[in-house]
């Protein structure tokens, strides 16, 4: 009765906690602009099924895709055994699914053991990559220690989680042998039988090692969901949001600021009456409160796997730009409002700002916007919007462009070309065949 | 072929008559020398197609382009705006471009601004016509057994999803065809988009349309196929680069298209 108490107080602590660092971070979401992505609901459905749901991005690194794979259906579906654990834990109950499932109660198990041998293999191998074979996507500026050391966390929980579960159902194999109450018989074991020679024979041993385990494993998942809202890990839950709400048109469409429509429509023709504008909206964005709400978004989603700076063009020519700085960056700035809020309340002001204290001139001018890291992303992550974005504040806010930007936009302005030739002459090619 | 004829669109009105395409030339097409060459290349198959079209002349103006992917969009919308006017003013329906930037510009950021129009990109006109059986690949130089390596530009394949228009040309001519590792969605930028064509590079370790040329000669090719006037500069620097103008051609697709029709 006591343990079930227990259990009781550590479950609801649990989800407590996460819920409350869930609504934080929607609200920190929610400080970006507003951008309308309720339109056309069945794409938006057919995008997340695909990208998400069903990795159609990740397979453009084949070994990653298959590696990724595993851990991936791993996670979801021996999250369907946590069911009955946490039932087990309520009830003071043991295997409560055996009796009603009968022979498919065997063949579960049998599948999860295999899952749960599988993403070992997965995470050891991205384990290697990372610390071992030292992949070059890996490494960067903006690897600092913390997220190095967050991808580390991640695997190595997710092996301990892993052998309390396989130790766990061995011991419980060898004490349903042994005939022990409470423990039914119930499973098939492929993989867990494999480690039954490590374990000793009395039963109290056992029964320390299947309960140690047991609560190991439980407490293990509670912590490491509530371990999500402060790790990159958290792209598990955000994928499915994240492609939901996909940029939808084709790459190449930037956004047409409607601020800048009304005041160019206002010169262009003195007639007309401009639509109200929100009040205290600069051009541009200097900081996490001029983005939209889904480059917020994206940041939060973003698990630094780093294939877009790896196919970045201006990064792999040695240029300090890296599309994956972009995003964490976006992301730390959030945390660190979020924090500002929480402490000092909304309207606070640290005197700092995503431009310039994060991202500096030199990586937005970089960008050569062809989007390579767009397409790379497999959770439709667009670093590229941020970028222009913060090149607008610096245009339009400040005109604090490149002189050679300056030149071509004088030229365009004077001549409607981005060079110094005249407009008159624009059809002397005409002639000279 | 007859003598080169391009009527404006304020010719063919005074005449009382319209076109059925217009041709956008885009100010590269226009005033880079290396791009006029191309122009007329167009031309020269929109004449030979026999399809009535028209350029804007002097009427024509920067689409803005340059300006939003550097965050000028006051500049940018100004240029839409009156390009727009003079667009419709003609009643246009059907453009085509002879540079990809051009094509993504009025194709996705011009319907909200109030200018529709149909807009294709020359790669696409010349998949068109090669379908439709009105250009064939006969009369001219023979492209057989030339190797090829087609560079995709990023504002007509990831931006826009065409990756098969310009190759289709390329497929036509029976020569031998090779990709780049990096090539249609894994394409590598030729390092001018954004507007960095208008600036110094960031520094770094490596120009980028010198990591891209050196892909693209490690294929050995004879020419390497472009279809924009930005690729095209940055991919003939980079050729230039390693002294090997003589041995490898950048051509554009339109110029291939002429060569081996004999126009």
């Amino acid at each position: 009765m006591i343990l079930q108490v227990i259990f009781l107080i550590i479950s609801a602590a649990a989800i407590t906690l996460f819920s409350l660092n869930v609504r934080k971070i929607i609200r920190n979401i929610k400080l970006g602009k507003d951008l309308d992505r309720s339109d056309r609901p069945a794409e938006r459905m057919k995008t997340m099924l695909k990208v998400a749901f069903g990795q159609s991005k990740m397979v453009k690194k084949p070994l990653a895709a298959v590696l990724h794979l595993f851990v991936y259906v791993g996670f979801v579906i021996i999250n369907l055994e946590v069911l009955e654990i946490i039932i087990d834990g309520l009830f003071g109950t043991h295997r409560i699914f055996a009796q009603p499932l009968g022979a498919i109660y065997d063949v579960l198990i049998a599948g999860f053991e295999i899952l749960a041998a599988l993403v070992l293999i997965g995470v050891i191998a991205f384990f290697a990559r990372r610390n071992i074979l030292k992949i070059k996507r890996f490494t960067g500026t903006e690897m600092t220690d913390w997220p190095r050391s967050d991808a580390n966390i991640i695997l190595i929980v997710e092996v301990l989680l892993m052998t309390a579960f396989l130790l766990m159902n061995a011991a419980d194999q060898k004490l349903q042998q042994l005939g022990s109450a409470h423990y039914i018989n119930a499973g098939t074991f492929p993989v867990s039988g494999l480690l039954l020679a490590l374990l000793p024979d009395s039963e109290s041993s056992l029964l320390l090692i299947e309960r140690f385990c047991w609560w190991f494993h439980i407490i293990g998942i509670f912590g490491f969901l509530n371990y999500l809202p402060y790790s990159k890990h958290l792209h598990i839950i955000m994928a499915f949001p994240n492609t939901w709400y996909s940029n939808l048109e084709p790459k190449g469409k930037f956004s047409n600021m409607a601020s800048v429509s009304n005041e160019v429509k206002a010169m262009l023709d003195p007639s007309y009456v401009p639509e109200p504008v929100a009040e205290g909206s600069r051009f541009g964005a200097k900081d996490i409160h001029d983005l939209t709400w889904k480059s917020l978004m994206d940041a939060y989603t973003c698990t630094e796997c780093g294939r877009c700076t790896s196919v970045c063009p201006a990064n792999q020519t040695g240029k300090l730009l890296s599309p994956r700085k972009i995003m964490m960056d976006t992301r730390d700035r959030l945390v660190e409002v979020g924090n500002t809020i929480d402490k000092h309340g909304k309207d606070h002001q640290d005197g700092k700002s995503l431009l310039d204290n994060y991202i500096t001139r030199e990586e937005i001018w970089a960008c050569t916007t062809c989007n390579a890291c767009t397409d790379a992303c497999p959770v439709n992550i667009d670093p590229l919007s941020i970028i222009i974005e913060l090149r607008r504040f610096a245009v339009m806010e400040e005109s604090q462009a490149p002189a050679s930007i300056n030149n071509m936009f004088s030229n365009v302005e004077n001549n409607g070309a981005p060079w110094k030739y005249a407009a008159v002459d624009r059809m002397n090619w005409a002639e000279n065949d | 072929m007859d003598k080169l004829t391009v009527p404006t669109m304020a010719e063919m009105l005074a005449k009382g008559e319209t076109p059925e395409i217009l041709f956008w030339v885009g100010c590269a097409g226009s005033f880079d020398e290396r791009a006029q060459k191309i122009t007329r290349d167009i031309c020269k198959i929109l004449q030979h197609v026999g399809l009535k079209f028209a350029i804007l002349g002097t009427e024509e103006s920067c689409t803005g382009d340059p300006a939003k992917r550097a965050g000028n969009e006051f500049l940018f919308q100004m240029q839409a705006m009156s390009n727009i006017q003079v667009l419709n003013g003609y009643e246009i329906k059907k453009i085509v471009t002879g540079c990809p930037h051009c094509f993504n510009t009025i194709k996705n950021e011009y319907p909200g601004l109030g200018g529709n129009y149909e807009v294709i990109h020359h790669s696409q006109l010349i998949q068109q016509l090669i379908d439709e059986g009105k250009l064939k690949t006969e009369g001219g130089e023979s492209f057989k057994g030339k190797r090829i390596t087609f560079h995709d530009p990023c504002y007509l394949g990831r931006a826009n999803d065409v990756y098969e228009a310009p190759r289709k040309a390329l497929e036509v001519l029976d020569a031998d065809l090779v990709e780049m590792k990096r090539c249609k969605s894994n394409g590598l930028c030729c390092g001018a988009g954004g507007a960095q064509m208008f600036k110094e590079p960031e520094k770094g370790t490596k120009d980028i349309n010198i990591e891209r040329i050196d892909e693209a000669l490690a294929l050995q090719p004879n020419i390497v196929a472009a279809s924009c006037p930005f690729c095209m500069t940055m991919l003939s620097d980079g050729v230039k680069n390693y002294n090997k103008e003589e041995e490898v051609k950048v051509l554009d697709i339109a110029e291939i298209t002429v060569r081996a029709n004999g126009l």
